[in-house]
């Protein structure tokens, strides 16, 4: 399975990034940590002409918190978050999400941008931003723009992203005072990808939720957001019958496909059971 | 840094490339779509790190790159330009992984050997990284192994003796 | 009752001494492992090196109406390409019958299909390049055109044969058996309890680590044929190259350095194994294909597709009277060459009920052509199957019986002091270790303490499970296995032991390697033997131009064949340096031997003369030798077993499971095996051999399978969507022994190599229902994926 020819530019500056992509338009594609890319392109799934690396562009790395937001820069590592102090006191949500990610090799090059880009529909990191009301910074040659990770993901592998962009950044506010995040995810093996899975994040009060935003993974093309659980939890102590009653809410919004091995009533099924599950250690 | 580019043809385009591979500075025109692994198995010689499967997932092609694991199959060669690489041929020569290495031997923590320098490699970053990995932990780490062999139970057990034999010696 | 045979590895009247028999030595051959120095087919290097790649069949049953390979002769690099009725010109086909399987029948195979492929990846043509990337991108310039024709997928169709793949077959049938005792009517109308359960084993694979890989290198001037391959039986393939290729056989030579894996995988023919042989002599120039990790899903052989409905018959008094079977299995379009793809079922038919006493029986095998992969022996063949039939319903008969599992197998299983024994389907046991095995696994895991456990954890909504899984096993097999059917495949072995000029043993083994230890275990035994240290022996195997002529590694064989004609040889070279040592020294040979490199006095232990030095005079001053004396420092001896058809080994593994029953996952606490395989030569290597062929067993019980759709597509087979054991999910895996050698050898030793993978998804699975019992509900299909016990509990 050898890749198919291509060439390859490593630009030093976004605007030789940008002037190569304008250039190349569809037959160019951004390689930063390539773990997805390179796999893909050993199995021929896609045949560009050019590859533009990223990665010796400056100021596109690094976590830096600054007032109440949290900025990931997208050529950090999954290693980089497994590792940042500031993102297991700030966003313990995708503290607990990054071990999921495949294996240690593949977090050591693999990037928080390529995975917010990629946007597969098992990935973790989509439904973190989604959950913590994340928002992504985009740059093109002379302008940026931001926008919000919900509105960001808008099909199977397909994001706001416009040809000539380059997803720059995330921003995460900070996790406020009260606030409790759970991550659960159910894989066959460690590492794989999800069969379905959960970000949760939540105020928690005297034992009472409000604010939960619950973005399920695998349950359909992009993250999806259940309201509707959330809205059956606002205010309540997460009883039998609340986790019940937002169990209830699943099948309404979440759009699970069948996989190879998983049938829609299945992973409907987890979806439920892993909301129950992450209902009790919020509120643990 | 190179920011050359050229059009994609049927005949590879090379681009100059340097780097250091078990402390030796090794300059080659090397195709852009050749993977490390290919680079270092077909150009270097360095026939340690195998091939499994080209898609990152059985970890045979693992090598350290600036002092971190990864897959060979998942980085170009190219992309290696200035970078330090270490293969098992030069872990094993320094004596950097003798430990390991014996514990694996002792035990027959590898039978066909065919995962051995991939699931070697991983062993040490993760003893270097985590020295205090309890056995789950260990067994977890190494899921980025695939082994058809041994089932795993030895490969565990060899890195829980070194883990406890290089906390001792810490002491 | 198990005493250990007796091993007189030295002169009679010295102290019994078994030198490393019996001792865990780390393999010396592991050490280049270690470092990255082995030599697999994909590292060696050659002038003038092409590489094939194959155009594959996108379809599973099609027509090839149109085939134009000008664009991809004409890309960077190709040196030539070439259709199915070129390379038939030099690679004569092959049917893959054998006659001792009564009316098994299959279609001729070539090495590249002629104008209709039979299922998905079937190669069409070959491009040869001077690259694996130049080769793969010419082929994308290939023109193909098709006519899609029926496909045939599903067992159950294809053995109603509304379409029949191979008209001139007359049906889908590849091979059926059926066998009967004459009172199993009797039997089940007079039991008391009768139980029935149909199972179902999805088809899955080896995914060795390294792929199939060759490398053919044929010297046009000589007309000589190298064949560099990762297999496990290079004289089989010397055989097959010569025959085929039409090259006198001792012009083509076969070596296998370092297999990454085998696992029965690499011991079946390869149609684009034999197309790149034959290339290469088309081209006169070394040309390798390596199997890229989407070719080897597609299209190393698949195994283990059955649908098998079985029934028991008891006495109220837990006592099994019968064993009833029906079994159907889908292979591929073909046998596959030399072993059949008729063993596995046949072998279904054979174990089915193995380790009990009852004497009534009836069995049936059906073996049906699909368009799907092609199917044959996989480490373990039928006892995978037959052990998860057997153990399955023994529980569900101990259940309704209300007895405990254990104590239900401890009233069946065949007596410990009941051999020889003849067992209903035909086999003979020579002795087995049931009982003993039993209780040694019973204690081992402390069984009371479990279920008192699982008791009280239920309680707490925690679901454990405990399966138990009894088992026989074929090892070291005579040919009643392949030479009866008329099959080229040695069921002998040989080993030649050479004492060199500075005292170092040299062992040349036909047996050969893939990492189960036969190196190391040939090297203990030939350093007992001839009396030598373990540092001092060098083993080779793999080489037909070197070794003697032999089999190879398969079902089980390695240690107590092959390893019985390295201890003949190494008392035998042992006598002869006895002899010369008598010369030089003028003493008595009867007060001589040999112990740690030097002949010493046999009752004192003093030092003579050392083995370097006899070597010296031997080799190089034989002039001062008795005139008529000529040295034979190098020995050969062969073996073959006689006795027994089959040597039979037993043993019983036990699962424990937690089965969360809210999502269907299991998580494998631990797993337990209790082996008799004889005498142990190294109790590392085997218990290592046992996990390894345990987690392949997990693998098939709870992970693995190939996907097809109805078109016949293969939709899983990368690594990431077929899921093999990995590290997190596996259990530590408890091993211990009994030991009943066999008498048909010096070394007793019988065969380990499968005995993991014939036991495991029977405990798995049987772990999986008993955590299932307070729920009533029943797995009975592999892989038990969360989808099919959430199924079974209702969930769903």
């Amino acid at each position: 399975m050898k890749a198919p020819d291509f060439a390859y530019a490593k630009p030093g500056s976004l605007s030789e990034a940008f002037d190569l992509l304008d250039r190349h338009g569809d037959g160019a594609r951004i390689l930063a940590g390539g773990q997805s890319l390179l796999a893909s392109l050993n199995l021929r799934l896609s045949e560009p002409e050019l590859l533009v690396d990223i990665c010796s562009i400056p100021g596109l790395a690094g976590i830096a918190v600054s007032g109440q937001t949290l900025r990931i820069g997208a050529l950090t590592t999954h290693r980089q978050i497994e590792n940042s102090t500031e993102i297991t006191r700030h966003l313990p949500l995708l503290a607990q999400a990054v071990g999921n990610v495949a294996h240690a090799a593949i977090r050591n090059r693999g990037t928080f941008g390529g995975s917010i880009a990629l946007a597969d529909p098992a990935a973790e990191y989509p439904v973190c931003a989604v959950a913590l009301d994340a928002t992504f910074v985009l740059a093109r040659r002379g302008a940026e723009r931001r926008v919000k990770a919900r509105e960001f993901f808008r099909g199977l592998y397909e994001t706001a992203l416009q040809p000539g962009e380059l997803l720059t950044a995330g921003e995460f506010p900070l996790s406020a005072a009260g606030y409790r995040s759970v991550f659960l995810e159910l894989a066959r093996r460690q590492g794989d990808y999800a069969i379905v899975g959960l970000a949760a994040h939540a105020l928690v009060a005297a034992g009472r939720i409000s604010d939960a935003r619950l973005a399920f993974l695998g349950a359909g093309s992009t993250p999806v957001l259940a309201v509707r659980a959330a809205a059956a939890l606002e205010g309540r102590q997460p009883d039998a019958q609340a986790i019940a009653a937002a169990q209830a809410t699943l099948a309404e919004e979440l759009e699970m496909s069948a996989d190879l091995y998983s049938s829609r009533a299945t992973k409907l099924h987890l979806a439920r059971v892993l909301l129950g599950r992450a209902l009790g250690a919020l509120a643990a | 840094m190179n920011a050359t580019w050229g059009h994609a043809s049927n005949m590879d385009e090379t681009l100059l490339t340097t780097l250091t591979v078990n402390g030796r500075t090794v300059t080659r025109r090397i195709s852009a779509r050749q993977h490390l692994s290919d680079f270092l198995r077909d150009e270097l010689g360095l026939t340690g790190a195998h091939t499994g499967c080209e898609h990152g997932v059985c970890g045979a092609c693992t090598v350290r790159v600036d002092g971190l694991a990864v897959r060979g199959c998942l980085m170009l060669a190219v992309q290696a330009d200035g970078c330090k690489v270490d293969t098992i041929e030069g872990l094993s020569d320094s004596g950097e992984i003798a430990d390991l290495q014996g514990a694996f031997h002792r035990r027959n923590a590898l039978q066909c050997g065919f995962c051995t320098p991939g699931m070697l490699m991983s062993a040490q970053e993760l003893l270097s990284s985590r020295p205090d990995a309890k056995r789950d932990e260990i067994r977890a780490h190494m899921s980025g192994n695939y082994c058809r062999c041994t089932g795993y139970h030895a490969i565990v057990d060899a890195i829980e003796e070194v883990a406890a034999s290089r906390r001792e010696g810490r002491k | 009752m198990n005493a250990r045979a007796e091993l007189p590895l030295h002169a009679p009247g010295t102290a019994v001494d078994k030198g490393y028999i019996g001792q865990s030595v780390p393999r010396p051959n592991a050490k280049r492992l270690l470092q990255g120095r082995g030599a697999y087919v994909d590292d060696l290097r050659f002038p003038q090196l092409a590489h094939v790649v194959f155009f594959r069949s996108p379809y599973a049953h099609a027509r090839l109406k149109r085939l134009d390979l000008s664009r991809a002769a004409a890309q960077p690099g190709v040196i030539a390409v070439f259709d199915g009725r070129a390379v038939a010109q030099y690679c004569k086909p092959w049917v893959a019958v054998l006659g001792h399987l009564k009316g098994i029948k299959s279609p001729p195979q070539f090495a590249i299909a002629i104008e209709r492929a039979c299922c998905q990846g079937e190669a069409m043509a070959a491009i040869v390049a001077e690259s694996r990337a130049q080769g793969e991108d010419a082929l994308q310039l290939v023109e193909a055109e098709w006519e899609e024709l029926p496909v045939v997928c599903d067992m159950e169709e294809s053995l109603a044969g509304k379409y029949v793949i191979h008209p001139a077959l007359g049906d889908n049938i590849c091979f059926e058996r059926k066998f009967s005792t004459d009172a199993v009517d009797a039997a089940f109308a007079k039991a008391d309890v009768v139980a029935e359960e149909t199972y179902t084993f999805g088809r899955h694979t080896g995914v060795t680590l390294e792929s199939r890989s060759i490398l053919a290198d044929y010297n046009a001037a000589e007309q000589t044929l190298t064949v560099y391959q990762s297999t496990q039986a290079p004289h089989m393939m010397q055989d097959i190259f010569s025959r085929h290729l039409d090259i006198p056989e001792a012009n083509v030579r076969v070596i296998c350095k370092d297999v990454g894996g085998s696992f029965g995988i690499k011991v079946h023919v390869y149609p684009d194994e034999m197309a790149t042989a034959a290339i290469s002599v088309m081209l006169r120039r070394p040309v390798k294909f390596v199997a890229d990790r989407l070719e080897s899903f597609l299209t190393d052989i698949h195994a283990r597709e059955h649908k098998a409905r079985v029934r028991i018959a008891c006495t109220k008094e837990g006592e099994i009277l019968a064993f009833e079977l029906w079994d159907l299995t889908a292979i591929g379009p073909y046998s596959v060459y030399p072993r059949t793809s008729g063993i596995e079922g046949n072998q279904v038919v054979n174990l089915t009920g193995g380790p009990y006493k009852h004497q009534q029986y009836r069995g049936q095998t059906q073996v049906v052509f699909t368009n799907k992969n092609v199917s044959c022996q996989y480490r373990g063949v039928g006892h995978p199957i037959a052990v998860a039939l057997t153990e399955g319903i023994v529980d569900v008969a101990a259940e309704q019986l209300g007895l405990d599992p254990a104590e239900f197998r401890r009233r069946n299983l065949i007596p410990d002091d009941a051999y020889p024994y003849s067992f209903p389907s035909g086999l003979k046991f020579e002795q087995l270790s049931h009982h003993q095995s039993l209780d040694k696994l019973l204690a081992l895991m402390d069984y009371a303490k479990l279920r008192t456990e699982q008791a009280a954890l239920r309680k707490l909504g925690v679901y454990r499970g405990i399966g138990l899984a009894a088992m026989i096993e074929v090892t070291n097999p005579s040919p009643a296995f392949y030479g009866v059917g008329g099959a080229r495949i040695s069921a002998q072995d040989g080993a030649t032991l050479r004492l060199d000029p500075t005292g170092m043993v040299t062992c040349l083994a036909s047996v050969t390697e893939q990492g189960q230890g036969t190196e190391g275990v040939f090297a203990q035994i030939a350093a007992s033997a001839v009396g030598v240290t373990i540092d001092k022996v060098r083993v080779i195997t793999g080489d037909t131009g070197v070794t003697p002529y032999g089999g190879g590694t398969w079902a089980s064989r390695g240690a107590g064949i092959g390893g019985e004609a390295v201890l003949q040889a190494g008392r035998a070279l042992r006598s002869n340096i006895l002899d010369v040592a008598t010369h030089i020294l003028g003493a008595n040979r009867g007060e001589l031997d040999i112990v740690g490199n030097e002949v010493v006095n046999r009752l004192s232990l003093e030092s003579k003369l050392t083995l370097a030095e006899l070597g010296r005079v031997a080799y190089f001053r034989p002039d001062t030798l008795p005139q008529k004396f000529q040295s034979e420092l190098t020995v050969t001896r062969h073996y073959t077993p006689r006795d027994y058809g089959f040597t039979f080994t037993n043993g019983i593994q036990a699962c424990l499971v937690e089965v969360d029953v809210e999502t269907g996952f299991v998580k494998l606490l631990k797993h337990w095996c209790v082996e008799d395989c004889g005498t142990v030569i190294n109790p590392m290597l085997v218990d290592e051999q046992l996990r390894g062929g345990i987690v392949q067993g997990i693998g098939a019980a709870l992970f693995e399978e190939c996907l097809y759709s109805e078109e016949g597509q293969l939709m899983n087979g990368s690594m990431v969507d077929y899921l093999v054991p990995l590290s997190a999910e596996m259990p530590d895996i408890v091993v211990a022994h009994v030991e009943t050698p066999t008498k048909q050898s010096d070394l007793g030793a019988k065969g380990a190599g499968e005995a993991g993978t014939a036991g495991a998804p029977a405990a798995v699975m049987n772990a999986i229902n008993d955590a299932l019992r307070p729920f009533k509900a029943r797995v009975t299909a592999q892989p038990a994926t969360p989808q099919r016990i959430l199924e079974a509990l209702g969930k769903i």
